[in-house]
């Protein structure tokens, strides 16, 4: 037999030998009555000789069982039976416990997912982002962390390295797709070969883009993303071979990327392969994202070693063109720093997630706290149940593993009502969640956050459990029988225990509290930044690109955006439309250099770097960009291409002193390029943020005499058309501003159609998130902690009920007693303030890098939350101390 | 265990093979099993009656013996133990060890008289 079924045929074991034993007797005494004996003797000595019938039939049981097992669960079925006699207590500790499980799960299933996780590429360890530092570049750390790659250190490296199984590099962009339904502009990952190798996931139907495809004169390919294929083609597998036309030209799908593939993070609909001449590159345009697959035992700084070794070769092979010394780029200092890939994906959103965990781990605690301290209640309830035990010969080991079993009960209940609750609250952290958190689609939970979860109810139902065995389980010899309890005080010892948990409640609650505060004053200082537009909400924001194969020449090009923007103003309830290359927050790709001045004598020294754009007559009035001096451009400026521009105020300051000072001065980017003159200066604008610092920015006119490459004029193809209207962000409005365009060209999609409210906020997310995770962690502490003083006095009160009807009798005054109880929660609390400060001026540095404007030993914040918690604490204090006052003496006393 | 100190305790596995092969005889209950020991043993060995249930229960985990519902010497309802193969193969095997020990025992015994 198994052991399975003889588990559940054991039944009929026990009534056969309930049967035997029970017959064997009988047996027994029909004989001895036989031999003459009277039948009380006859059953007396039968039994005698049998021996103790209870004891022999459990033996005999007890060879089909698992006897640890089983006792174990005898004693689980005495918890549950008391958890049941008592639902109030059970329903109270395990909703406790599940809100503190559960939200501590879905915060780890988020941590784990996207911090733990390895990413979903095969052998992902080795893969690494390719990340230059040029420490030399001046100003270029104001707005890019690292320098990106050139197409030309691309295929310097490729061919070269000697540490890598593959690598490319990739760009994310747009596309307009035409010809399938209304225009529509896609996300792209311009891609080279390399990337797809390196990332190593087989594409879902047709195959991979190969090195063919980067032909710039061969075979013109793309592939389409799960997503897209989806939406658009409702996943048709005979999509492969189709052509579809990307920026008007005719591309074949050569392939389809399976579903969760992304780019390093980014979601793309379209793969389209770069197209780099060697013949016509530079050694510039450090634009590109750098990945590679390192070959097995190759480690990271290896390949750093490797790569800076091909630096040399690189700055051998390539020019900036004639006359430039093309090894100039060694005063940047440009040196490797890659990283693994994850650390690149994940971001900084991982110092967030830890201090969410942290507070919610904090919360957990404090909960636990809460939970020990109604156990210890009803340990002593069951002080006297327990002395009995024991001196009935009950072990210390037996006495407090059923008091564990019991917390260990509560603790799993928590956990299985906190699964629940998890999963609630991840979709609702996924709900309120940054929007650009990365991985954000991976996140689930898993076996590991399942896990999590059973070791958080195993571990917080030891923990919260052990402190009533502590104080317990080993009183053998001092626990009084009977009695004791009524006529004592509550003992000192007992009430430390308690006064214990309360130090440490408010202690941790002050430290969540003191976060929470620093981040709603983060939160503020950084709404109350001008970020150097205004308005939001009604400033209306979208792309238009024009791609070279619709439309080629330049000037067309200016007159299409022209136009656009004449046709928008036109909309009723717009009172001014404009463009740039890039809006505040958007996070466009920043274009830079460094501008040379008149006059200025450079000596071989390089200018630092500028962040450049490019902007239409009217988009700083649009904006609500101030003037602070000088004027903006006109139409006939662009036109005529008149060498003007206009500079951040910050910049105009550096470089002469004032904004007034500046108008009239020129300036040029390179020598081949006119002197430019200062037309303008407008105010600083928090490019990336409101939480960064306003980068020193040059605006150029929207067209310009062409330097770079062919034909004499260059304009900027890719636009954001910003519209000022209280109308903005509607429906009628957006279809409104979509016929506008297609009325001057109906080839042109519109894209990334949102308020600059929305950009804005998105931009606050994290700053956001962190604020209410933290907030709500804050204010769950609070009322935990304020319950727990509440729970600590009150049972205070009504163990001394005796005492203070002694008091009274003796003319003790009212107020006095009152002032008694509220005193001693003074000293808990006050306690743990002082160690709850010392914690937090600790704690607060970590989230340093979270805070903005204020100092993470900010003195107000320092100051209001203590003295809010003690007043708190009062009020908690105050209630059940009241009662006192209503203790009659008399009745006080013959309660004994 | 035994109560009479004139009876010696009986040593491990005794009481299993004096169990089996009373059962080899023919299939018993309980009180049977302890009245055939008693009788065939003259009174010299003795069973605690309690003591042969777990005993049997034991032996039944073993898989060496059967039970099966029968009535006893007086029409009441019983359990009847019966021997089963891999009790018998046991049975022998215990025997042949039991005899070695019994003859080493009686050699040490007779040598130590010389």
């Amino acid at each position: 037999m198994s052991r399975f079924s003889r588990f559940f045929f054991r039944n009929r074991r026990y009534d056969d030998i309930s049967v035997s034993i029970q017959e064997h007797i009988a047996e027994r005494i029909d004989e001895l009555m036989e031999e003459g004996m009277a039948r009380d003797e006859a059953e007396r000595t039968a039994r005698r000789d049998f021996g103790n019938v209870t004891l022999l039939r459990e033996r005999s049981r007890e060879v089909w069982q698992w006897q640890r097992l089983e006792s174990l669960l005898m004693d689980l079925k005495h918890v549950c039976r008391r958890l049941v006699r008592s639902p109030g207590f059970a329903i109270t500790v395990v909703l406790t416990l599940a809100i503190g499980i559960g939200a501590n799960t879905a915060v780890f299933s988020v941590l784990n997912s996207v911090l733990l996780r390895p990413l979903p590429y095969s052998e992902p360890e080795q893969l690494v982002a390719m990340r230059l530092n040029a420490p030399g570049a001046p100003g270029l750390t104001d707005f890019r962390d690292e320098l990106r790659m050139s197409p030309s250190m691309y295929l310097t490296f490729a061919a070269h390295n000697r540490s890598f199984q593959s690598m490319g590099v990739w760009l994310p962009g747009t596309a307009s797709i035409t010809g399938i339904a209304k225009p529509e502009q896609v996300n792209t990952a311009v891609i080279t070969d390399g990337v797809l190798q390196t990332l190593d996931v087989p594409a879902t139907a047709g195959q991979w883009l190969t090195a063919a495809d980067q032909d710039p004169h061969g075979a013109q390919r793309v592939m389409l993303g799960y997503g897209y294929w989806q939406r658009r083609f409702g996943g048709d597998p005979g999509v492969v071979g189709r052509t579809i036309s990307v920026d008007s030209q005719s591309r074949v799908i050569a392939g389809v990327m399976p579903r969760g593939f992304k780019v390093v993070g980014y979601d793309f609909d379209l793969l389209v392969p770069v197209a780099f001449d060697p013949v016509k590159q530079s050694l510039a345009v450090f634009a590109y994202h750098g990945i590679g697959r390192l070959r097995p035992g190759v480690t990271i700084s290896q390949a750093d070693a490797d790569v800076a070794r091909l630096l040399n070769v690189w700055m051998d092979s390539w020019t900036n063109g004639p006359g430039t010394d093309s090894h100039w780029y060694l005063k940047w200092k440009i040196t490797p720093a890659f990283l693994p890939l994850k650390e690149q994906v994940v971001g900084s959103v991982g110092n967030v997630l830890w201090v969410v965990m942290a507070t919610i781990g904090i919360v957990m605690l404090i909960a636990c706290t809460n939970v020990a301290n109604l156990l210890l209640v009803r340990a002593d309830g069951r002080q006297q149940e327990l002395a009995v035990r024991s001196a009935l010969g009950a072990g210390r080991w037996r006495v407090a593993r059923e008091l564990l079993l019991e917390s260990v009960t509560l603790g799993l209940l928590g956990g299985a009502v906190g699964v629940g609750v998890a999963y609630a609250g991840l979709r609702l952290l996924i709900a309120i969640g940054p929007e650009n958190l990365p991985r954000l689609s991976e996140i689930s939970l898993d076996g590991r956050s399942l896990a999590f979860t059973l070791m958080l109810s195993v571990f917080s139902g030891l923990f919260f459990g052990l402190i009533p065995v502590l104080r317990y389980a080993p009183s053998r010899q001092a626990v009084p029988l009977i009695g004791a309890m009524r006529t004592a005080s509550v003992s000192r010892e007992r009430q430390r225990g308690r006064n214990l948990l309360v130090v440490a409640q408010v202690a941790m609650a002050l430290v969540l509290l003191i976060s929470a505060v620093l981040m709603i004053r983060t939160f503020n200082v950084m709404r109350n930044v001008d970020p150097g537009f205004s308005d939001p909400p009604s400033l209306q924001v979208m792309r238009i690109s024009i791609p070279e194969t619709l439309v080629r020449d330049p000037q067309t090009v200016v007159r299409i955006q022209n136009s656009i923007q004449d046709k928008l103003a036109a909309i009723p309830g717009v009172t001014s439309a404009g463009f740039a290359v890039s809006v505040p927050m958007s996070g466009a790709e920043p274009n830079w250099d460094g501008i040379y001045l008149e006059g200025k004598n450079y000596e071989g020294e390089e200018p630092p770097l500028r962040l450049f754009n490019y902007v239409s007559p009217g988009y700083f009035h649009t904006a609500g960009t101030r003037f602070v001096a000088g004027q903006d451009f006109a139409w006939s400026d662009i036109y005529s291409l008149r060498p003007v521009a206009i500079l951040s105020e910050s910049l105009a300051r550096e470089l002469w002193g004032s904004s007034s000072a500046a108008i009239g001065k020129r300036f040029r980017e390179f020598p081949s390029m006119p002197w430019h003159e200062v037309v303008g200066v407008v105010q600083d604008v928090r490019e990336n943020g409101v939480n960064q610092s306003s980068p020193a920015t040059v605006y150029w006119p929207s067209m310009m005499a062409n330097l770079y490459g062919p034909g004499p004029l260059d304009a900027r193809r890719t636009a954001y058309f910003a519209l000022r209207s209280s109308r903005a962000g509607t429906e009628t409005f957006i279809n409104e501003m979509q016929q506008a365009v297609w009325s001057v060209n109906s080839n042109l999609p519109v894209a990334a159609i949102s308020t600059m409210q929305d950009i804005y906020s998105e931009s606050m997310a994290r700053t956001s998130f962190t604020l209410v995770m933290l907030a709500v962690a804050g204010t769950m502490a609070l009322a935990l902690g304020i319950l727990g003083i509440y729970g600590v006095i009150s049972y205070a009160v009504s163990q001394r009920t005796r005492e203070i009807g002694i008091r009274m009798a003796l003319g003790a005054n009212k107020s006095e007693l009152l002032w008694m109880f509220v005193r001693s929660a003074l000293v808990l609390t006050g306690i743990g303030t002082v160690v709850g400060l010392g914690a937090a001026a600790g704690l607060m540095r970590l989230m340093r890098t979270l805070l903005f404007g204020i100092s993470p030993l900010d003195p107000i914040t320092f100051t209001v939350v203590p003295v809010a918690l003690v007043a708190a604490a009062v009020l908690a204090s105050y209630l059940p101390a009241r009662r006192t006052a209503a203790v009659n003496p008399v009745d006080a006393l013959r309660a004994e | 265990m035994a109560k009479n100190p004139e009876h010696r305790d009986l040593f491990p596995g005794a009481l299993e093979v004096m169990i089996l092969q009373s059962l080899r005889l023919k299939p018993m209950h309980g009180y049977a099993l302890v009245k055939h020991i008693k009788q065939v043993s003259d009174d010299l060995l003795q069973v605690e009656e309690g003591s042969l249930y777990p005993a049997l229960q034991r032996m039944l985990k073993e898989g060496w013996l059967e039970s099966e519902t029968g009535t006893s010497s007086k029409g009441r309802p019983t359990r009847i133990y019966r021997l089963t193969a891999a009790g018998i193969r046991h049975l022998e095997s215990e025997v042949v060890s039991f005899e070695r020990m019994f003859a080493g025992f009686t050699r040490v015994l007779a040598a130590a008289k010389t």
